[in-house]
């Protein structure tokens, strides 16, 4: 081009630029969020539509709710045993994350900080225990729950769920000791202090954000567990969110659409919202295990 | 003042702590090593090593629920090498997991480059794109089930209705073909947020100052994704894709949920044939052998996706972590 129009160039060009930008970034990132985020819309849409929308799409559009109603809710919460369901679900989460996570401190500590011969093994075989998937174990697993006369109790669901989460925390928590100086550790050990003290008062103070992080993630490894909770538990009352949804609210041919929906939203909302207190854990978690 | 004076001066001494046989018994080292490592190593192995083993034993028994089984050698695994139904499991397990790998990795990528931008509101993007993973896969996969409805999904509304691209409405989950590739579907949409949150993780390690190089250097932005971004993304591309491939194979929830194996049994993957055959069928014995038989695929997709990949980080010269 002619060099007095260099400067209109150089606008058109930015110009241009800007556009294509939108093009290339912003549009398809819209794309990503509307096609990730609709199933939930859907979800919470149809929770709320009396039935005579639910089924009617010539005269009420399917995207919004005209009359918006609660009883999908009312009769998930007082029809059906769904505080129930919540209760064990909860109970079963809290207490094998807690088992989880005592048992991963004091491994992740024995590996990473005290150093013994063979420690890197250990840590090896507790990395290929997560790469065994439950898909492989539940039946020897349920035919050992039967022997102990476990099954249907929740502690076959709180002594199995550590098998995916121990190796999970460890894996993690030894990221985070170490990057916690050792310097510190042989201060205190100078000062005369024994290690037990050091483990609870220096390095688990300093750890906290690793603990939390496999706490969280551990929570809502075990809220999402299936198939171990569908194999072991039989009675409905002892059944978790997941397995009573699927199994107790689908009867027959008929699918409850609203009540399924109602069941599925009020069982993601607790993680839901317990993630967003914790987002940026779950992303240095997620992150951090896997650079690890 | 004039008490104490009465009193036997006693020496100075060094104020001693005096250790308990229990305090002395925590500093030994030895000690300490297997009261940490017990309760982690006794629960892996009683729930995981001894589960695994006889998973193998039960897959060489005719072991049924509330009654023992004995040694029957290969006899359930020569009985599923005539079954119709474990081949066609076995089939689309590998179709299941490579269409949807190839699918997750691809547009995962995608999002997590889209993600390295700078674009407003970075953090709540992250959060929002995360979700489909935190929430519980069943739960999610119902809402894909009353999604992929025969007369009432939504997607056959907007397609037919709304769009006009076509006529008649989709049977989703009614044929085979249909609703395999539905739930292959469900399974990327599931999948994509963990590959991207994980491969931005990644990114996000790549210095600036390559590009910066790159670019005085002349380099075309398709040069500067496959000369830096691709070789430095390799080894956390290795791990995601273990992980992906891994959990994908041996899925369980997400068909479990929408099919359960059916139409006329073209969705059965491994595990839900697994599932249907030794926990409601009652036979321990078979349901083990066909769990079995997923160990040496899983092994050979473990082994080639890790060293595929890490042998390229080997013959660019890098030393090994």
């Amino acid at each position: 081009m002619s060099k007095a129009a260099s400067t209109e160039e150089g606008a058109a060009l930015s110009w241009q630029s800007s556009q294509r930008r939108v093009v290339t970034v912003y549009l398809p990132m819209i794309c990503f969020v509307v096609i990730l985020l609709f199933p939930f819309y859907w979800m919470t849409v149809t929770t709320f539509k009396p039935n005579a929308e639910l089924y009617d799409y010539k005269n009420y559009s399917p995207f919004w709710v005209v009359n918006p109603t609660l009883a999908n809710i009312k009769k998930l919460l007082f029809e059906t045993s769904y505080p129930h369901w919540l209760f064990n679900t909860m109970l079963i989460a809290v207490c094998a994350t807690a088992l989880s996570l005592v048992a991963s401190v004091l491994a992740a500590y024995a590996i990473q900080r005290l150093r013994f011969k063979g420690s890197a093994y250990v840590g090896l075989a507790i990395y290929i225990a997560y790469l065994v998937p439950p898909s492989i174990l539940f039946i020897p697993l349920a035919s050992m729950v039967f022997q102990l006369g476990l099954f249907d109790s929740p502690f076959a669901l709180i002594l199995t769920y550590p098998t995916f989460l121990i190796p999970f925390c460890t894996w993690l928590l030894i990221g985070y000791f170490k990057s916690i100086p050792y310097e510190l550790e042989e201060c205190a050990l100078i000062d005369g202090a024994t290690r037990l003290q050091i483990l609870r008062q220096i390095t688990l103070p300093l750890a906290v954000p690793g603990l939390i992080s496999a706490g969280i993630f551990s929570f809502t490894l075990s809220w999402n567990e299936f198939i171990y909770a569908l194999a072991f538990i039989s009675s409905s009352e002892n059944k978790t969110v997941p397995v009573a949804i699927l199994t107790e609210l689908v009867q027959g041919d008929v699918y409850q659409w609203g009540a399924l929906m109602a069941g599925s939203l009020l069982g993601s909302l607790p993680v839901a919202i317990f993630y967003s207190f914790f987002v940026d854990y779950y992303v240095s978690s997620l992150t951090g295990a896997v650079k690890e | 003042m004039s008490v104490s004076a009465t009193e036997p001066a006693t020496p100075w001494r060094r104020p001693q702590v005096t250790q308990g046989w229990l305090a002395r018994l925590f500093d030994s080292k030895a000690f300490l090593v297997v009261a940490c490592l017990t309760p982690a190593l006794g629960l892996l192995l009683v729930f995981l090593t001894y589960p695994l083993g006889l998973g193998i034993w039960l897959a060489f028994t005719d072991t049924h629920i509330g009654r023992g089984g004995s040694f029957i050698g290969f006899e359930n695994f020569e009985s599923l090498w005539y079954d119709r139904v474990f081949w066609g499991a076995v089939f689309y397990t590998v179709f299941y997991t490579a269409v949807a790998t190839v699918l997750k990795f691809a547009l995962g990528l995608w999002l997590a480059l889209l993600l390295n931008e700078n674009l407003p509101f970075k953090s709540l993007l992250r959060a929002v794109i995360l979700l489909p993973w935190i929430v519980p896969t069943v739960l999610s996969a119902i809402a894909f089930w009353w999604m992929f409805d025969a007369q009432f999904s939504i997607i056959s509304y907007v397609l037919v209705d709304k769009l006009g691209l076509m006529d008649h409405y989709i049977d989703f989950l009614g044929t085979p073909w249909a609703a395999r590739w539905s739930l292959v579907f469900a399974n990327v949409w599931r999948g994509i947020p963990f590959v991207a949150i994980s491969l931005l993780a990644g990114l996000q390690t790549i210095s600036p100052s390559l590009y910066e190089a790159a670019l005085l250097d002349g380099a075309s932005s398709w040069q500067r994704f496959t000369r830096i971004t691709a070789p430095l993304l390799m080894p956390i591309l290795a791990v995601v894709l273990t992980f992906s491939v891994l959990f994908t194979f041996t899925d369980f929830q997400l068909v479990y949920a929408i099919t359960r194996g059916g139409p006329i049994n073209s969705t059965h993957l491994m595990a839900t044939l697994a599932f249907q055959r030794g926990i409601p069928g009652g036979q321990l014995g078979e349901g083990a052998a066909i769990a079995v038989s997923m160990i040496p695929f899983l092994i050979l997709a473990t082994l080639f996706s890790y060293f595929a990949l890490a042998r390229r980080k080997w013959q660019q010269g890098e030393d090994n972590e």
